[in-house]
C-alpha cells in the first residue's frame, strides 16, 4: 500500500502522520519538540520505522511548520509548506465543507476563512502568544494541575470571573488577582477559557466572517474548555475533528501525496535519517554590514544545506557544491 | 561642507547627482544594515515609526564618514513624516554632534518652489547649472525605475535564482557612474540586454501581486525585509504603486511631467476613501482598485507599524477587496519584525492566490 509521511515541526511539538492514497489517516505521532528540533525528528522517524507495516511502502514526504526547512533537508522532502496552508488542506479534506478553520498550536494561532474549498483569507497572531498552548501550560503547571484536567475543571463552573485576557502579562496578574480575593478555581479556569477565546476572536478574527461549519484543530482543541467558550461566544457548534492536534502533518502528507502524483518520485532519503550524525552549526558572516547569522546544517560532517543569509551567498554555496539532499528512488 | 541625506531605496543614486552637479561634496550614508538599525532604534523614542529610527542610524553612520550637513525632507499633514526633521534636529543635537541642517520643505505642488530650494542649496552656481543637475537627476531616476520594473518582472522566471538580482547591482553602479544622458541611456541598454542573456523561463506561468502602501517602505527592501526578492522567489512578479520617478514628478515637480501617478489613485480611491489621510492612505486605496482593475491576482499592502494613514486604508482595503474580488493582505514592519513570520504569510498567501487561479481556470474550462 502506497503511503504518504507528513511531518510538523513545531515550537513544542513534532507530529507526523501516515496518509493513504485516499487520504485515510492511518498512523500518527505527536512528539514534543522540546527546543531540539533536530533530535525529535530523529526520534519520531525512529518510531516510524519501527511502527511501519511492511506492507506500506512510503511514497512522498511532506513537511510543513516553523522547522518546515530543517525537516526537508534531514528527511528529504518532496514538498515543503506553511501551517497555513497545510491545516486548510487537512480541514477541507475531513470537513469538505469546512467554511472557517481555528487552529490554536504552542506559539501561533491561526484563523483560515475558506470558501468552496478554498482559502480565501487568513490571519496568524503577530506579536502576542497570549492565547495559546504555551501560556495554558505555564498556567496549569502554575496552579499545579495537569493539563489534560484543564478543560474539564473549567466545565464545572457556573459563574465564569471576567479576566484581562488582553495580554498574557495582564491576564497572568489579574487572574493571580482573582485567586487571592477567593474565587474558586474552575471559576478562575473558565475565565481565562472565555478571555483566551475573546482575545483569540478580537486580534486574531478581526473583521474576518466566521462561518460555520467551523473546524477547531491544534492541541489546543483538547481543552473542552475552550471548545465550550468558542462555542458560546459564536453561538454555533465547533468542531473538534479526531486527529486534531496532527492536522499539520495530515495536511502535509496530503499535499506531499499532491506532488508525488505530479512527479512521480519521491525526493524521502529513508530511515537512515533516524541514525545519521545531523548537527548544526551557525557563524556571523562578516560579508557585509549585515551580520547575518548563517546556520549550516551537516550531515556525517558534510555540510547539506544553509541559510539564514540575507544575499543568498552561502545559501548558494552549498547548492553550487551540489550538496543538497541526494534522491533515492524507492 | 559634506553634505548627507537619508537613505530611501535606490534614491541616493538621483539625489547624489544633484547635490554633486551644484557643486556640493556628498557623503552617501551607508546602505541601510543591522548596524544603522541597531543605532537608530538606540537613539530614537520607541513608538517613532521605522523610517525615522533608519534615518538617526543613516545620519549617524554618514557623521562618521565625515558629514556636516543633512539634507531633509519636511512636509505636513497627518501623517508623522513632516516632523521628522525637527526631531531628527533635536535627538542628533542631543548626542553632540555639530551639523547644519537643511530642510527642503515639500513643494507639492509647484515645481518653481523646488527650484528655488535647489538654487539655495547651489549657492553661486547659475540657473543653468541647477536646471542641467535637476534634468540628470530626473533621468537617472527614470533610469533606475526601468531598471527595477524588469527586475521584477524577470526574477519570477529565473531558472537558476541570482542572476537578475546580480544584474540589478550592476547596473545601478554604472547609472550612478554615469556623468551625461547618453551614458545613462547606455547603462539601460546594458541592463535590459544582461537581462536577456539570463537564463529565463518566459512561458511560465506566474501571479502578479501589486505592492501597495507607504512609501517608505514600499522603495527601501531593507525596511521591508526584501519582500520583492522573496516573492520574486516565490515566483511572483510584483508591480508597486509607488515608483521613484513617479513620485519625484508628483511631490517635486507638481506633476510637472505627464506621467500616471499619484494623481490617478487618488482619484480611483473615491469612494472608498474621500479624504486626504494623510501619508499615502489615498494612494494605497486607489492603487488596489487599480491593480484589481488590472486583474492582479493579490495585493499586499504593507507599512511601517504604528502608520496612521496605512491603518485608515487599511480599514477600507477589506471593503475594496470585497467589491472587486482582489484578496489583500497587510503587513507592518518594525525593528522586531521577524523573518520566520514574514515567510509563512507570504507563502500562504501565495498560495491562496495560486490555488483560487487554478481554481478559476478549471470552472472555465467545464464552462466551454
Amino acid at each position: 500500500m502506497n503511503v504518504f509521511l507528513g511531518v510538523d515541526v513545531g515550537s513544542v511539538s513534532t507530529n507526523l502522520a501516515l496518509v493513504t492514497e485516499d487520504n485515510e489517516v492511518r498512523w500518527t505521532l505527536y512528539l514534543r519538540t522540546q527546543g531540539q528540533p533536530i533530535a525529535t525528528i530523529q526520534q519520531g522517524m525512529w518510531v516510524l520505522r519501527e511502527n511501519l507495516s511492511p506492507l506500506m511502502q512510503i511514497k512522498g514526504v511532506g513537511t510543513t511548520g516553523s522547522a518546515r526547512r530543517l525537516a526537508a533537508v534531514m528527511i528529504g522532502a518532496d514538498s515543503v509548506k506553511n501551517e497555513i496552508t497545510a491545516h486548510a488542506v487537512a480541514a477541507c479534506n475531513l470537513v469538505p465543507t469546512v467554511q472557517t478553520v481555528f487552529e490554536i498550536g504552542g506559539q501561533d494561532s491561526k484563523i483560515i476563512i475558506i470558501r468552496d474549498g478554498v482559502v480565501v483569507d487568513f490571519a496568524m497572531n503577530t506579536v502576542c502568544a497570549a492565547g495559546t498552548g504555551s501560556f495554558l501550560d505555564q498556567q496549569a503547571a502554575r496552579l499545579n494541575l495537569p493539563i489534560e484536567q484543564f478543560g474539564e475543571l473549567a466545565l464545572q463552573s457556573k459563574t465564569p470571573v471576567r479576566i484581562a485576557g488582553r495580554c498574557s502579562v495582564f491576564a497572568e496578574s489579574d487572574m493571580i488577582h482573582k485567586q487571592q480575593m477567593g474565587h474558586n478555581l474552575p471559576d478562575i479556569l473558565a475565565g481565562l477559557c472565555e478571555a483566551l477565546v475573546r482575545s483569540y476572536l478580537n486580534n486574531v478574527g478581526k473583521g474576518k466572517e466566521i462561518r460555520g461549519p467551523i473546524v477547531f484543530q491544534g492541541g489546543v482543541a483538547a481543552n473542552v474548555g475552550i471548545v465550550k467558550a468558542f462555542e458560546r461566544a459564536l453561538g454555533q457548534t465547533v468542531f473538534v475533528p479526531p486527529h486534531f492536534n496532527v492536522m499539520g502533518a495530515v495536511g502535509a502528507a496530503i499535499l506531499a501525496k499532491e506532488v508525488y502524483w505530479e512527479r512521480g518520485e519521491t525526493a524521502f532519503r529513508g530511515f537512515a535519517v533516524a541514525t545519521d550524525e545531523f548537527t548544526a552549526t551557525s557563524f556571523e558572516c562578516a560579508g557585509c554590514a549585515n551580520m547575518c547569522e548563517v546556520i549550516g546544517i551537516k550531515l556525517n560532517n558534510r555540510v547539506i544545506a544553509r541559510w539564514g543569509d540575507r544575499c543568498g551567498k552561502w545559501e548558494q554555496s552549498a547548492h553550487d557544491a551540489q550538496v543538497v539532499t541526494p534522491r533515492v528512488a524507492s | 561642507m559634506k553634505v548627507t541625506f537619508p537613505h530611501m531605496g535606490n534614491m541616493w543614486i538621483p539625489v547624489k547627482t544633484m547635490l554633486e552637479y551644484v557643486g556640493l561634496e556628498v557623503i552617501v550614508p551607508p546602505v541601510p544594515s543591522k548596524k544603522t538599525l541597531s543605532l537608530g532604534t538606540k537613539y530614537s523614542p520607541a513608538t517613532a515609526c521605522l523610517p525615522l529610527k533608519i534615518n538617526i542610524g543613516n545620519f549617524i553612520e554618514a557623521f562618521e564618514l565625515g558629514a556636516d550637513t543633512i539634507v531633509m525632507g519636511g512636509g505636513w499633514g497627518p501623517c508623522r513624516f513632516g516632523y521628522y526633521a525637527e526631531v531628527e534636529r533635536e535627538i542628533l543635537t542631543d548626542l553632540g554632534y555639530k551639523f547644519n541642517m537643511i530642510v527642503l520643505e515639500a513643494p507639492d505642488n509647484k515645481l518653481s518652489e523646488f527650484l528655488k530650494q535647489v538654487r539655495v542649496l547651489a549657492g553661486d552656481h547659475s540657473w543653468f547649472e541647477v536646471v542641467r543637475a535637476i534634468r540628470l537627476a530626473w533621468f537617472k531616476a527614470r533610469a533606475v525605475d526601468i531598471v527595477e520594473e524588469e527586475a521584477e518582472r524577470w526574477r519570477s522566471r529565473e531558472r537558476v535564482y541570482g542572476g537578475v538580482d546580480r544584474t540589478f547591482t550592476e547596473a545601478l553602479a554604472k547609472i550612478d557612474a554615469a556623468k551625461t544622458r547618453l551614458e545613462i541611456d547606455g547603462a539601460v541598454r546594458w541592463a535590459q540586454n544582461a537581462y536577456r542573456q539570463l537564463d529565463l523561463d518566459y512561458y511560465k506561468s506566474v501571479l502578479r501581486i501589486g505592492l501597495v502602501g507607504e512609501i517608505y517602505t514600499v522603495l527601501e527592501p531593507f525596511v521591508n525585509l526584501e519582500i520583492e526578492r522573496r516573492l520574486g522567489r516565490l515566483g511572483v512578479e510584483v508591480s508597486r504603486s509607488i515608483y521613484l520617478s513617479e513620485w519625484i514628478n508628483d511631490h517635486l515637480f507638481g506633476g510637472f511631467l505627464r506621467l500616471p501617478g499619484a494623481r490617478e489613485a487618488r482619484r480611483l480611491s473615491s469612494p472608498y476613501l474621500n479624504y486626504f489621510v494623510g501619508g499615502h492612505g489615498r494612494e494605497t486605496v486607489g492603487s488596489t482598485v487599480k491593480f484589481a482593475q488590472e486583474n492582479f491576482d493579490g495585493v499586499i499592502q504593507i507599512g511601517p507599524l504604528t502608520c496612521m494613514p496605512e491603518i485608515v486604508a487599511q480599514s477600507v482595503l477589506s471593503k475594496v477587496s470585497q467589491d472587486l474580488g482582489i484578496p489583500t493582505m497587510t503587513l507592518y514592519f518594525d525593528e522586531h519584525s521577524g523573518e520566520a513570520g514574514l515567510v509563512t504569510r507570504l507563502e500562504a498567501f501565495v498560495d491562496l492566490l495560486s490555488r483560487r487561479r487554478a481554481r478559476r481556470k478549471m470552472s472555465e474550462v467545464q464552462m466551454q
